[in-house]
């Protein structure tokens, strides 16, 4: 791997004929792999990479039907927090957060995190209960976390509206410092680099339709590409995880549905933090180049489409300007959907599956992004050493036969 | 935004209507007799398909009924609408889906 760093870019600056190899190879498959990843989204990638990393795994391939990054992980809104109520979502989503402050430097690459700080609102006396309850859980875990009143949620955002004269007035926010946005792409890119690195093969335009199981222990997989044999393969395909978990004859509490953003038409610096409101459900960041970058919540309705509905951003713009109304003449450019995997207590499956040799990462919804690194250093565990690591042995699939489920639905209401 | 035949009030949009997920989950008949994953299967799982789906519907900002409809959850077209109770189109005819 071609390291980066400012002396290769002064010197292809000034080279006549600038030399960047490219990032990662695209090998072919082939036919046998120890570990097969299904997905080439940002958590398969990490799962790819740690498992090379830190459990020495050399023979593994990532397949991906579309481009590396094409799903969810290229189509959020990249807002990045660790301030869940539970323990369980607070210790994993506090790893994810760790890993990511160290991130560029791990990966050789820029992931451009922005640690600028991140702003739940509270509307109304519940809100403010319930998050002031949240913000002392959150400290008690040892992670960063305030409340804000009105006054203070100016100071950190001048172009907010506090007035009590609206339907939903801004009654106090809580405020993660070291939360904030990285550029999404980047994160992929940075594992897929660093994984191929490693020996990992990442292959592009690979759609598995089916997997092999005998006597309940996974086999190999079939692939648009021809079949595959593996030792272990890892499911981490978001949206459409039950259509791979019914390969294996498996149910999931999955359901598939559309989450859609969009982003204005580029302005000068106005907003420096992210800025999230459950009850008028809205989220958004201002990205470098200027555009406000700003997410919607769930369509009702099951779909694949990776479209949605227009009412749903139409919403989504009055929530806006409830919050925002000097927003009321900005252009939006362009708008888009995602297909997002919701489990019912809003938290994650990451562990083992009744199938032998088949592990499944799945369920983050409306809200993995943030989670990337420590999904996929806690799934490589999970895959290396055959049971799960203490951060993700809360997050099994038969946490919803036991009962033990792990309601998030405070945190994670809004999409995001 | 998806147009929606109610079977009562025929054409509405669907932002008038509320849809309830995957329908014809019935209640187990002698719930003292299931297994915990029995439950877990009732309660929680879902088969999510991408292609054709039978799912509850409610014209909440209309009539205010529940009714069934079959869609295809990769193309978002409506294949039929049906009332509670009734057996799916398809079903009817013979054929299966
Ligand atoms: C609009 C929107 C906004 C969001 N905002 C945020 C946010 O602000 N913060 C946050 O933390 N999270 C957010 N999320 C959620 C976040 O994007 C996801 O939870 C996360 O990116 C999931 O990553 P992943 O790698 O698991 O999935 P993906 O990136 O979707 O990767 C799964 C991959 O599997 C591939 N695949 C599927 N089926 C097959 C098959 N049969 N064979 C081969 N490959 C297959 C897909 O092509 C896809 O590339 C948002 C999501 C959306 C849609
Ligand atoms: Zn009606």
């Amino acid at each position: 791997m071609t390291r980066y760093s400012i002396f290769r870019l002064a010197r292809n600056a000034l080279a006549y004929r600038p030399n960047w190899p490219r990032a990662w190879r695209s090998p072919d498959p082939r036919p046998a792999y120890d570990v097969v990843i299904v997905g080439g989204g940002g958590h398969g990638l990490a799962t790819a990479y740690y498992l090379a990393k830190e459990h020495g795994v050399s023979n593994i391939a990532v397949l991906e039907k579309g481009w590396l990054g094409g799903g969810n992980t290229g189509r959020n809104t990249t807002i990045i927090r660790s301030n869940y109520l539970w323990d369980e979502s607070a210790h994993l989503y506090e790893k994810a957060l760790q890993l990511y402050e160290g991130l560029s430097r791990e990966l050789n690459f820029n992931i451009m995190l922005s640690q600028r700080g991140v702003l739940n609102l509270a509307h109304n006396e519940h809100d403010l209960k319930e998050m002031s309850r949240r913000v002392r859980a959150i400290r008690l875990n040892g992670i960063d976390s305030e409340m804000l009143d009105p006054q203070g949620v100016k100071a950190e955002v001048p172009v907010i509206n506090i007035s009590r004269q609206v339907r939903y007035p801004i009654l106090g926010a809580s405020l993660q410092r070291r939360g904030g946005v990285a550029r999404h792409d980047a994160v992929a890119w940075g594992f897929a680099r660093a994984a191929d690195a490693r020996g990992v093969d990442i292959v592009q335009n690979c759609e598995v339709t089916g997997l092999d199981v005998v006597n309940s222990r996974v086999r190999g997989l079939r692939t648009s590409r021809g079949t595959i044999a593996a030792r272990k393969v890892g499911l981490v395909a978001a949206g459409h995880s039950s259509v791979l978990a019914a390969m294996a004859g498996l149910r999931l509490p999955i359901e598939s549905h559309p989450l859609q953003a969009m982003v204005s038409e580029p302005i000068k610096p106005v907003l420096n933090s992210v800025v999230m409101s459950n009850t008028v459900h809205v989220y958004l960041s201002q990205s470098d180049k200027g555009e406000l970058v700003i997410g919607a919540g769930i369509d009702g309705y099951n779909s694949y489409a990776q479209r949605g509905s227009f009412q749903i951003i139409e919403g989504q713009m009055g929530a806006l300007l409830e919050l925002f109304p000097s927003f009321s003449r900005l252009r939006m450019l362009r708008q888009w959907g995602g297909i997002v995997d919701v489990c019912p207590d809003a938290s994650p499956i990451v562990g083992k599956t009744p199938v032998e040799g088949l592990y499944i990462n799945c369920g983050w919804g409306t809200g993995g992004f943030k989670a990337t690194p420590g999904s996929g250093w806690a799934f490589a565990h999970t895959i290396a050493q055959d049971r799960p690591h203490a951060l993700n042995a809360p997050f099994t699939l038969e946490r919803f036969s036991t009962g033990a489920l792990i309601d998030e639905h405070g945190a994670a209401a809004v999409a995001h | 935004m998806l147009l929606i035949s109610c079977p009562w009030c025929g054409q509405r949009d669907e932002s008038e209507f509320t849809c309830g997920g995957e329908a014809h989950i019935l209640r187990p008949a002698d719930p003292d007799a299931l297994s915990d994953p029995e439950w877990a299967d009732y309660l929680f799982m879902r088969t999510n398909p991408k292609g054709r789906h039978r799912e509850r519907w409610c014209h909440t900002h209309g009539c205010g009924r529940w009714f069934n409809m079959e869609r295809d959850t990769a193309t978002h077209d409506i294949v039929s609408v049906y009332r509670m109770g009734e057996a799916p189109p398809d079903d009817r005819d013979g054929n299966s889906s």
